[in-house]
C-alpha cells in the first residue's frame, strides 16, 4: 500500500514545490525537487537485504477490481533495479539541472513539473504487475517525454522532434496494449506474475505469437530499436539533463524492461529469440556505424544511445535463448543475462556522464558541433579527465566497468553461436561476427567523441564564447557516475550479488530458484587468455587503426543517399497522412446543411433498421392498440390531409395554417387519449405558433422552390418515406411488445402521498422532475436571449435604424 | 396510429431537406409533432382514466410519456420560435433564403 503510494509522491511534490519556490525567492526551484528523489532512493535502498535474498515486496491498491484492474507495486530484482536508477541518477540529473538551467531564463516551474512526472510514470511502469496499470505509466512517460523535448517549444527542431518520438512511441505503445489484450484473453489476468505462473500453457494457445509480436513493438519503439530509432537522435532537442535522464538512463530502457519482464513468458517461443536478438544485433551494428558521421556531439551519444540499447537488447534474447539449452545454469549460456543487466547498470552510469559532458561543453562554449571543437583538455581539466572514463568505459577498455560487462557480452554471443536453434545454422556465427565490427566501430565513436572535442587544436574564433572550466556545482553529478564506473571495475561482483543477481534471477525464473543461484563471478583476468580477451584485443587494434585514418573514409558516409533514409520514410508518411485527411474530410464536408442532414438522416435509418432486424426487435401485432372509432378516425383524416397540404402548398400561408391545423389536430388526438394537460398546452402553444408564423411570414420571402430539380425532390423523397418507414415500424414494434414494466407504477402509487398532489403529470414536472422543468425554463430563456441578441445584432451593425416592426 | 407517425415524419423530413427556409422551418414543427405522438404511443394507450387521482378509480393512462411531451412540447415551441427569427435575421442580412447558397465560405473551413 505504502510502495504504491510513493509511486505518486514525485507527482504530489510537483503540486507542493510551486508554492514552497513562490514563498522562498531566490533560491533554485532544483534544490526542492531534489529532495523528492534522494528520499525515494533511500527508500529503495532499504529493500535491497530483502531482494537480494529473493524476496519479493508486493503493494497493491485496487482500482477497477470489477475488471480485474489494480494499481500493484511489485518490486523484485527487476524492478528495484530500475527503481534505483530511476531515483538514483534522477537524483544526480535534478542537482545537474539546478546549474544548467537559469532561474532568471527558464520556467523551470514547468520543467520539473514535466520531470516529476516522469518519474512517477516511470516507477509506475517499472513496478505495475498488472498489465493495464503498466500501459497507462507506459503511456505517460511517452507524454512526459513529448513536453520535455518541446521544453524549448519556441524551436522549430524542438516540436518537430517532439511529435516525432510521440508519434513513433505511442504507436508502440498501442501496440503494446494490443498484445496485453491478447495475453488476457489467453491466461485470464492482467498480471503479469500470473502469466508466468501458466507460462507453459500460454505457449500452446493460437494467439501466443501475436501477442509476442505486439508486445514486441512497444518494446523495440520505446528502446529506439532498428527501424524505429529514427526519433531518438531528434529528441536531442530536449535540455541536456532531459536527454542524460530520458534518452539515455531510463525512458529508453523501458523497452529492455518490457523484454526482461516477459521473457519468463516468451522465452519458449523460437520467435521470440530470434527477433529480439536479430534485432539487437542489427541495431547494434547500425547505431555504431552511424554514431561515426555524427557532427553533433549529443548527435554522437544519441546514436551510441541507439547502439548500447542493441547491444542489450541482443543480450536479452540470448538469456531468453539459454531456456532452449539443457542444464544452461552450468554453462556458458548463463553469461548473457547476466551480461545484459550488467551492462544496463554500466551503461546508465557512463551514458549519463557523457550526456552531461556534453551539456558542459555546449554550457560554457556554446556550440556542440565537433568540428569547431577541439584542444580543449587544457582549458577544461575536470571534464576531460570525466569524459575520458566514460568514453574509455563506453569503448570496452580496462579499467572501467565497461570493460568487464563488455568481456561478458562477447562471451554470450560466443554461445550464441554455439547454438542450434536457428533456421540457417551459421545464423549465430553471422550475429557474432556483426557484434564484432559493431564493437570496432564502438570504439571509434568513443574515440571521436572525447579526443576531437578535448585533444586537437584549439579553435577559440569559431566558438561562440570562449571556453573556461565548468562551475563546480555542475561537475558534480558527472564526477559520481564517474567515480561508479571506476568502482565497478573494482568491486563488480559486490554490484553483482546485490543488484545484478536478483535481477537476473527474475529474467530467468527458468533456470534460477533464487538469486543465489546464479553462478556467475566477473573477473578482468582469468588467469589465461580467453576467445573473449582476443576479440578485445582485436576491436583494440582495429579500432586505433580505423580511429587514426578517420578523416580519409568518413567522407564515405555521404556516399548513402539522403532520400532512401528512414527519417524521409517518417516525413513523407506524415505529410501524406496529414494532407490525405484533409483531402477526405474536404470531400464530405461541403458546407452545405443539407448533406450533413441527410448523413444523419440515413445514419438514423442504418442504424435504426439495422438494429431492429439485428436483435430480432421487428414485430408487428394489433393486440392491445385501442379501439378505433369515428372519432378518432376523423381526426386522424384531418391530420393526414393537413400534413399532405403542407407539403403541396405553394402559398405560404397556406402551408402555415395547415401547419397550424396538424397542431390543433394533434391536441384534439391529446383529449382523445386521455391527456388533458398536453391538450391544453398544445393549444396555447400551437396558437402563439401560428401567430409568430404569421408574424415572420410578413418579413419573409414569398415561399418559392428554388428551381428544385426533379432528380433533387426524388432523392428528398427516398429519403424521407425510409425514415418514415422507420418510425412506423419503431411505433410499432415498441407498441407490440413490451420487455420492461412501466416505471410509473412508481408515481401512480406514491403521488399522493409522497407528493399530496392529484394530478400525476403535474406532480411528476414539477417535483419528481423538478429539475427537468428547472432546465427546460432555462432553454427557454436562452433561447429567448438569443432572439433579442440577433435582433439587436441588426441595429448595432447597420446603426441606421432600418426598424421595420 | 404508427403508420400516421411515419407519414408525419416522412413529410417532416422531406420539407427539411428542401431548399427553402420556411419549408425547412414548418419540417421541424411537423417533426416535433411526430415526435410527440411517437412518445404517447410508445407509453401505450391502456387505461380508462386520464391520470388524475380520483376516488375509485385505480387504472390510470401512463403519465410518464405525457410529462415528457409536455416537456418537449414547450421546449419545440422555443426552438420554432428561435429558428423563426434566425431566418427572419439571415434573409435581412443575406438576402436569400436558398439553402444551397447558405453555405459557409473557404475561409471558415
Amino acid at each position: 500500500m505504502t510502495s504504491v503510494l510513493l509511486l505518486f509522491a514525485p507527482v504530489a511534490a510537483a503540486l507542493l514545490i510551486p508554492m514552497l519556490a513562490n514563498r522562498v525567492r531566490g533560491i533554485h526551484t532544483g534544490w526542492f525537487v531534489l529532495a523528492v528523489p534522494v528520499l525515494l532512493f533511500i527508500y529503495y535502498l532499504g529493500f535491497l537485504p530483502q531482494v537480494k535474498d529473493g524476496g519479493v515486496h508486493i503493494g497493491e491498491l485496487s482500482w477497477i477490481p470489477s475488471y480485474g484492474i489494480s494499481l500493484t507495486s511489485y518490486i523484485d530484482g527487476l524492478s528495484l533495479l530500475f527503481s534505483l536508477l530511476i531515483t538514483g541518477i534522477g537524483a544526480l540529473v535534478v542537482l545537474y539541472s539546478i546549474f544548467y538551467l537559469d532561474k532568471t531564463k527558464e520556467r523551470l516551474g514547468n520543467f520539473y513539473v514535466y520531470l516529476l512526472m516522469f518519474m512517477t510514470a516511470m516507477l509506475g511502469v517499472v513496478q505495475s504487475d498488472n498489465m493495464i496499470a503498466l500501459y497507462g505509466f507506459w503511456e505517460l512517460t511517452s507524454i512526459s517525454s513529448f513536453l520535455l523535448i518541446g521544453y524549448w517549444y519556441t524551436r522549430d527542431r524542438s516540436r518537430f522532434g517532439a511529435l516525432k518520438s510521440m508519434m513513433i512511441t505511442v504507436f508502440g505503445g498501442l501496440m503494446m496494449l494490443g498484445g496485453f489484450v491478447l495475453l488476457y484473453l489467453m491466461g485470464g489476468t492482467f498480471s503479469v506474475r500470473e502469466l508466468i505462473s501458466m507460462a507453459p500453457e500460454l505457449a500452446e494457445h493460437s494467439l501466443f505469437t501475436w501477442a509476442l509480436i505486439l508486445i514486441l513493438l512497444g518494446a523495440f519503439t520505446k528502446s529506439a530499436q532498428f527501424p524505429f530509432y529514427i526519433w531518438l537522435p531528434d529528441a536531442m532537442e530536449a535540455p541536456t539533463p532531459v536527454s542524460a535522464y530520458l534518452h539515455s538512463a531510463t525512458m529508453v530502457k523501458a523497452g529492455l524492461y518490457l523484454v526482461a519482464r516477459f521473457t519468463p513468458i516468451f522465452a519458449a517461443s523460437e520467435v521470440w529469440v530470434w527477433l529480439v536478438t536479430s534485432i539487437g544485433v542489427l541495431t547494434l551494428f547500425w547505431g555504431s556505424f552511424f554514431a561515426v558521421k555524427q557532427t553533433d556531439l549529443k548527435g554522437i551519444l544519441a546514436f551510441s544511445t541507439v547502439s548500447q540499447l542493441g547491444l542489450i537488447m541482443s543480450m536479452l534474447g540470448a538469456a531468453a535463448a539459454a531456456f532452449h539449452v539443457e542444464g544452461a545454469a552450468e554453462t556458458m549460456f548463463k553469461y548473457a543475462g547476466f551480461a545484459a543487466i550488467f551492462h544496463l547498470v554500466n551503461h546508465a552510469a557512463f551514458k549519463g556522464s557523457l550526456f552531461m559532458i556534453a551539456g558542459i561543453v555546449d554550457h560554457e562554449t556554446g556550440t556542440r558541433d565537433i568540428r569547431k571543437l577541439g584542444g580543449l583538455m587544457a582549458l577544461m581539466p575536470v571534464t576531460f579527465t570525466i569524459a575520458l572514463i566514460g568514453s574509455l568505459s563506453m569503448a570496452g577498455l580496462p579499467p572501467f566497468g565497461g570493460f568487464l560487462s563488455k568481456e561478458l557480452f562477447l562471451t554470450g554471443m560466443l554461445s550464441l553461436g554455439e547454438l542450434d536453434l536457428f533456421a540457417p545454422a551459421s545464423w549465430g556465427t553471422v550475429l557474432l561476427v556483426a557484434a564484432w565490427i559493431a564493437s570496432v566501430f564502438t570504439f571509434i565513436y568513443s574515440f571521436y567523441f572525447v579526443f576531437r572535442t578535448f585533444t586537437g587544436k584549439h579553435k577559440p574564433d569559431l566558438l561562440p564564447k570562449s571556453a573556461h572550466e565548468a562551475p563546480a556545482g555542475m561537475l558534480v553529478s558527472p564526477a559520481v557516475l564517474g567515480l561508479i564506473v571506476v568502482a565497478i571495475f573494482f568491486v563488480p561482483n559486490l554490484v553483482g550479488d546485490w543488484i545484478v543477481k536478483p535481477a537476473v534471477a527474475a529474467v530467468q525464473p527458468f533456470m534460477y530458484g533464487s538469486p543465489s543461484d546464479v553462478d556467475v563471478h566477473v573477473a578482468a583476468w582469468h588467469g589465461h587468455i580467453t576467445p573473449e580477451l582476443m576479440m578485445t584485443i582485436g576491436i583494440v587494434i582495429a579500432g586505433l587503426a580505423l580511429f587514426s585514418l578517420l578523416p580519409k573514409w568518413q567522407g564515405l558516409y555521404r556516399v548513402f543517399p539522403e532520400q532512401l533514409t528512414l527519417n524521409k520514410l517518417y516525413d513523407s508518411t506524415m505529410i501524406f497522412a496529414e494532407s490525405g485527411m484533409n483531402r477526405l474530410s474536404r470531400s464530405y464536408m461541403d458546407g452545405l446543411i443539407r448533406s450533413y442532414l441527410i448523413y444523419m438522416f440515413l445514419g438514423i435509418v442504418i442504424i435504426g433498421l439495422g438494429s431492429l432486424i439485428a436483435k430480432d426487435a421487428l414485430a408487428v401485432s394489433f393486440e392491445g392498440t385501442a379501439p378505433i372509432g369515428p372519432v378518432e378516425v376523423g381526426l386522424l383524416l384531418v391530420l393526414v390531409a393537413a400534413t399532405a397540404t403542407t407539403l403541396v402548398a405553394r402559398k405560404r400561408l397556406t402551408a402555415i395554417i395547415s401547419l397550424g391545423a396538424v397542431g390543433y389536430t394533434v391536441a384534439l388526438l391529446f383529449v382523445v387519449f386521455k391527456a388533458p394537460d398536453l391538450a391544453l398546452t398544445q393549444l396555447v402553444i400551437e396558437t402563439v405558433s401560428v401567430a409568430l408564423f404569421l408574424l415572420a411570414f410578413y418579413h419573409l420571402p414569398k415561399m418559392s422552390r428554388h428551381d428544385e430539380k426533379r432528380k433533387f425532390r426524388i432523392g428528398n423523397a427516398i429519403i424521407a418515406a425510409s425514415v418514415g418507414l422507420l418510425m412506423s415500424l419503431l411505433a410499432m414494434s415498441s407498441v407490440s411488445q413490451r420487455a420492461l414494466p412501466s416505471i410509473s407504477e412508481f408515481y401512480k402509487e406514491t403521488v399522493y402521498s409522497e407528493a399530496g398532489g392529484g394530478n400525476i403529470v403535474n406532480v411528476i414536472l414539477v417535483d419528481y422532475r423538478g429539475f427537468d422543468t428547472f432546465f427546460e425554463i432555462a432553454v427557454l430563456s436562452i433561447a429567448a436571449i438569443g432572439i433579442i441578441a440577433m435582433i439587436r445584432l441588426r441595429l448595432t451593425r447597420k446603426g441606421d435604424g432600418h426598424e421595420k416592426q | 396510429m404508427s403508420v400516421i407517425i411515419g407519414f408525419l415524419f416522412m413529410a417532416a423530413v422531406y420539407l427539411i431537406l428542401s431548399r427553402s427556409l420556411l419549408r425547412v422551418i414548418i419540417g421541424t414543427g411537423l417533426l416535433s409533432h411526430g415526435a410527440h405522438l411517437l412518445i404517447l404511443t410508445m407509453g401505450g394507450f391502456a387505461g380508462p382514466a386520464p391520470p388524475v387521482v380520483a376516488d375509485g378509480v385505480t387504472d390510470y393512462v401512463d403519465p410518464l410519456p405525457q410529462a415528457l411531451i409536455l416537456t418537449a412540447i414547450v421546449i419545440s415551441f422555443g426552438v420554432t420560435a428561435f429558428f423563426l427569427v434566425m431566418a427572419y435575421r439571415a434573409y435581412q442580412e443575406l438576402e436569400t433564403d436558398n439553402m444551397t447558397l447558405l453555405k459557409g465560405n473557404d475561409e471558415h473551413d
